[in-house]
């Protein structure tokens, strides 16, 4: 070896030995900054939001100051990120918190019998009900869902079966990657230029909003449709090949089954996602305080359009529809909560059984 | 069309496969009929608003006039917010694949879920009625303290009604798709660069400067870009969170602020009539092909990135 | 300058499971120690414990004490990133920084001390690291090129370099030379026949040639079944294992009746 490539002739004795705080130093600086901020906080009249902030900044400080002081640069450097990511983490979390804490203490007390089964026609001056919204809603979903599901789930089979690796298929995939990102509103307009041809100029209807709801829904269910056609083992196929099986009886019969609780996950999931669409309602939809079942013609009301217009356009009474807004807003995310439980609950129960 | 290994099956069973196969071709060229159609749709009903005049213009001399303003105020609140959901967003994503334990990941990943499940128009009903007066006093304390900044300059809004609280709830709804993109990419980070980066004697901190932030920034670029394009197509938040008077002013804390394009059409296409919808739609084209753009943009990354340089 | 490692009792754990049992050895300074053993009976996991690496997996835990130099590795006040500061490691398959440059590489573990690192000195620490792994020669006229653009073996030698540019102690092999070819296999053998002079080296390795040739010392590990935690079978001068091994097991092992 030549002399440059012995290392220096003694590695000094290198001490292992170096002072650390205890492992319990973050826990105790976020005591010590939560007490002092409250006490600074309390003392100036602070508000809650106020106190949290000086002790999240508190606790930052603290830890580094006090790492760099008993170690050395580098770890204050390591518990500082470390700090900020948590911080990071509950400032994220906080609204939702106060959102759910928000709707729910809001909402709560609107929600009675009357609520939920009356509409607001002929209702002045005192609270009605969102009956005719929560039908608009179902109705209109279920027709995004009508169009959306064969649509979406028809090009996932043919992504994943017929398409492979062709052109056509690598377009289809993109544009689906680019149709997520369509603003929901120009999906409104969307429908709306298209019916406003169809039918004539300012049409409004139920079937509309489904159309809107659906172009944002599609490529929802494609996604989710591909992945799990994706994880449909080749063997499957293949042993219903050998059997003799036309390609497409093995795609109805063995590889739909085997992929169908995922698919169930993700339209569900994609329910729930364009279930609380306001803006496309808004352009073709309209609003009407009356129950409308017919999707193909006139004004229909839906949950997430009521709460808009209730509280922003609350008319003579703000203080009762500004209620109701919210009593709407707590159904609206009770439903959506739902569905998500749904899908991950019909991901499990319809899962392929295996022997384990 | 590709072949199978049943291909010597009756003519019947040809026949089937024939027809299931071209079902399903045509749903995927459905979809992109119907992107195509969207661009037409719109093209069609928006050219007669891009010739529009003042009277159905609010005062605007031409179209230009008119979008101009609202493509500021739609960018001005997009940015701002992806400034504020940038930084959380990889710190919950690190958060989730480098900090937290795995239990305790897998309930922040179901926070994220649940706040990306929250409707647009409840975060809007929360952001007009919660944190839209909660934020009068911090906006009261930057225009008292810090108005020599145009940001801040004033007079500060009473009703917390501004495109920073606008911005703010943004950052919100799309932190979560950010985050996830995010989270995905770390998580993929190759574990052997990591293990290396720790052998050298890498604090944690220094292992993900190491070896996961270089690994994810292509990744970290397009959810970002992904996130800006959300934000900018965003409408009932900003419509029910914005006082919006349709000026362009850098100011985020008054009472007069920018309208996006979004928010513009929700509020105004009600009460709009004949060639005023026209225009509104051109709007919607103008905010489509923004939004188009931004997301062609963030695909691009990704696919490069996913059949990207020798790993 | 190179110390020896003294373990005794060692129990290592994943969660509950107990995956390596009752190591008790010393591994002598400047000098090779091959461990080997069929797979799964704990060789890597033994050999992470050294440097505290085991420790990325979440619920890894020790009983008993590793000392380098006299120094215990599992004292509380005893920082990780010191242990592997002074403990370096080779992995399995070549594992370059994607994004680096080969100067970059083998200065990557230096910066993260020595934020200013003056050029020359920089300069100086990349030549020796790379002449230390016999590479100087192939790649000084690229330094500026990404590390990945290297062949597996080249690679490999970088993440040598890497290693030994921190001027560690000791050196951990976990199989540097699996994912290696016959030509680069030879390569590294070499290397590490240069590198005893200066540093302690553990090697794990499947290949009982190459255990024969480059080691010192042998250590033989074994799980008792299938389900049951390893153990270090025994441990004495390579050529006496692969002659008249103590025990009958390590002889089985080596004449290829099972493993």
């Amino acid at each position: 070896m030549t002399d440059l490539a012995t290392p220096p002739e003694t590695h000094a004795h290198v001490p292992l030995r170096h002072p650390r705080l205890p492992s319990y130093a973050p826990w105790l600086v976020v005591g010590l900054a939560a007490a002092a901020a409250a006490l600074v906080g309390l003392t100036l009249g602070w508000s809650l939001t106020g106190i949290v902030v000086l002790a999240m900044v508190l606790h930052v400080v603290g830890l580094t100051v006090w790492s760099r002081a008993v170690e050395n640069a580098r770890a204050a450097t390591d518990r500082l990120v470390t700090s900020l990511v948590w911080v990071a983490l509950t400032i994220a979390l906080v609204p939702l918190v106060s959102l759910v804490l928000k709707v729910v203490t809001e909402g709560a007390a609107e929600l009675n019998g009357r609520f939920l089964t009356w509409s607001m026609r002929n209702v002045v001056g005192e609270p009605g009900g969102i009956y005719h919204a929560i039908v608009g809603t179902l109705l209109i979903t279920l027709a995004a869902t009508v169009i959306s599901v064969p649509v979406g789930l028809l090009s996932a089979i043919y992504l994943v079966e017929y398409g492979g690796q062709s052109r056509l298929a690598g377009w289809i995939r993109f544009l689906v990657d680019v149709m997520t990102g369509i603003p929901s509103i120009v999906a409104g307009l969307f429908a709306y230029a298209l019916f406003s041809l169809i039918i004539g100029p300012g049409t409004q209807l139920g079937l509309g909003g489904g159309v809107a709801l659906s172009l944002l829904m599609i490529p929802i269910v494609v996604r989710s449709a591909e992945e799990m056609l994706k994880l449909v083992p080749a063997d499957l196929r293949e042993a219903s090949y050998a059997l003799g099986v036309p390609k497409w009886r093995t795609i109805v019969k063995v590889v739909l089954p085997t992929a169908m609780a995922g698919i169930i996950t993700g339209v569900t999931l994609a329910i729930a996602r364009v279930i609380g669409e306001t803006a496309p309602l808004l352009i073709i939809c309209g609003s009407t305080d009356s129950v409308n079942f017919n999707l193909f013609n006139g004004q229909m009301a839906s949950l997430p359009v009521f709460i808009y217009s209730s509280y922003t356009q609350p008319g003579t009474n703000p203080e009762i529809l500004k209620g109701m807004a919210w009593g709407a807003a707590l159904i609206l995310i009770i439903i959506v909560m739902a569905l998500n439980l749904i899908a991950r609950l019909a991901g499990k129960f319809f899962a392929p059984k295996r022997g384990r | 069309m590709s072949t199978t290994p049943t291909e010597t099956g009756s003519p019947k069973r040809r026949l089937g496969d024939l027809v299931f196969a071209n079902l399903t071709r045509a749903a995927g060229l459905t979809i992109l009929v119907t992107l195509a159609g969207v661009a037409l749709f719109l093209t069609i009903q928006g050219i007669p608003g891009l010739t529009a005049g003042p009277a159905d213009l609010k005062g605007h001399a031409n179209f230009l006039g008119y979008v101009a303003p609202l493509v500021f105020g739609t960018l001005l609140a997009a940015v701002i917010a992806l400034l504020i959901a940038l930084p959380l967003a990889i710190g919950v994503a690190l958060s989730v694949s480098h900090y937290a334990p795995r239990s305790v990941s897998i309930v922040i990943g179901y926070l994220v879920d649940l706040l990306a499940a929250v409707p647009s128009v409840v975060y809007g009903l929360w952001g007009i009625g919660f944190l839209g007066p909660r934020l009068v006093p911090v906006y009261q304390w930057l225009a008292d303290h810090l108005g020599f900044i145009p940001f801040f300059s004033g007079p500060a809004s009473n009703t917390g009604r501004t495109i920073m609280t606008a911005s703010i709830v943004l950052a919100i709804m799309v932190l979560p798709i950010i985050t996830a993109i995010s989270r995905e990419i770390f998580v993929q980070t190759p574990r052997l660069n990591e293990e290396a980066a720790l052998a050298l004697g890498a604090t944690r901190w220094e292992m993900i400067r190491l070896a996961v932030l270089p690994y994810a920034r292509s990744g970290i670029v397009s959810a970002a870009m992904l996130g800006l394009g959300r934000a900018l197509g965003e409408t009932m938040a900003v419509a029910m969170v914005l006082s919006a008077s349709g000026i362009v002013t850098w100011d985020l804390i008054s009472n007069t602020n920018p309208s996006t394009i979004a928010a513009n059409i929700a509020l105004t296409f009600a009460d709009a009539t004949g060639v005023q919808r026209n225009a509104l739609i051109a709007s919607g084209l103008v905010l489509f092909v923004i939004t188009f753009a931004v997301n062609f943009g963030a695909r691009s990354v990704v696919a490069r990135y996913e059949t990207g340089s020798p790993r | 300058m190179a110390k020896s490692i003294d373990i005794s009792d060692l129990n290592i754990y994943y969660g509950d499971f107990l995956a390596v049992e009752g190591v008790t050895m010393t591994i002598p300074a400047r000098s090779v120690t091959a461990l080997i053993g069929p797979s799964g009976c704990g060789k890597s996991t033994f050999l992470r414990t050294l440097n505290r690496m085991h420790e990325v997996i979440p619920g890894a835990r020790v009983e008993g004490k590793v000392s380098v130099d006299g120094q215990s590795l599992y004292d509380a006040a005893v920082d990780p990133v010191e242990v592997r500061r002074m403990v370096g490691m080779v992995f399995q398959r070549p594992n370059p920084f994607p994004t680096m440059s080969i100067y970059e590489n083998v200065l990557a573990g230096l910066r993260l001390n020595n934020k200013r690192l003056s050029r020359s000195d920089a300069d100086a620490t990349v030549e020796r690291a790379l002449q230390g792994a016999n590479l100087w020669n192939e790649v000084k006229d690229r330094l500026n090129k990404p590390g990945m653009g290297l062949s597996g073996g080249q690679q490999q030698r970088l993440c040598i370099a890497r290693a030994i540019a921190v001027e560690p102690q000791v050196l951990l092999m976990d199989e540097p030379c699996s994912a290696l070819d016959p030509i680069s296999t030879s390569a590294i053998e070499d290397l590490i026949h240069e590198l005893k002079s200066d540093y302690t080296i553990v090697i794990v390795t499947h290949n009982m040639q190459q255990a024969a040739r480059v080691s010192e010392d042998t250590a033989f590990f074994n799980l008792a079944g299938a389900g049951k935690p390893g153990r270090l079978i025994e441990m004495n001068p390579t050529k006496k294992i692969f002659s008249v091994p103590d025990e009958e097991a390590t002889e089985a092992y080596i004449s290829g009746r099972f493993g």
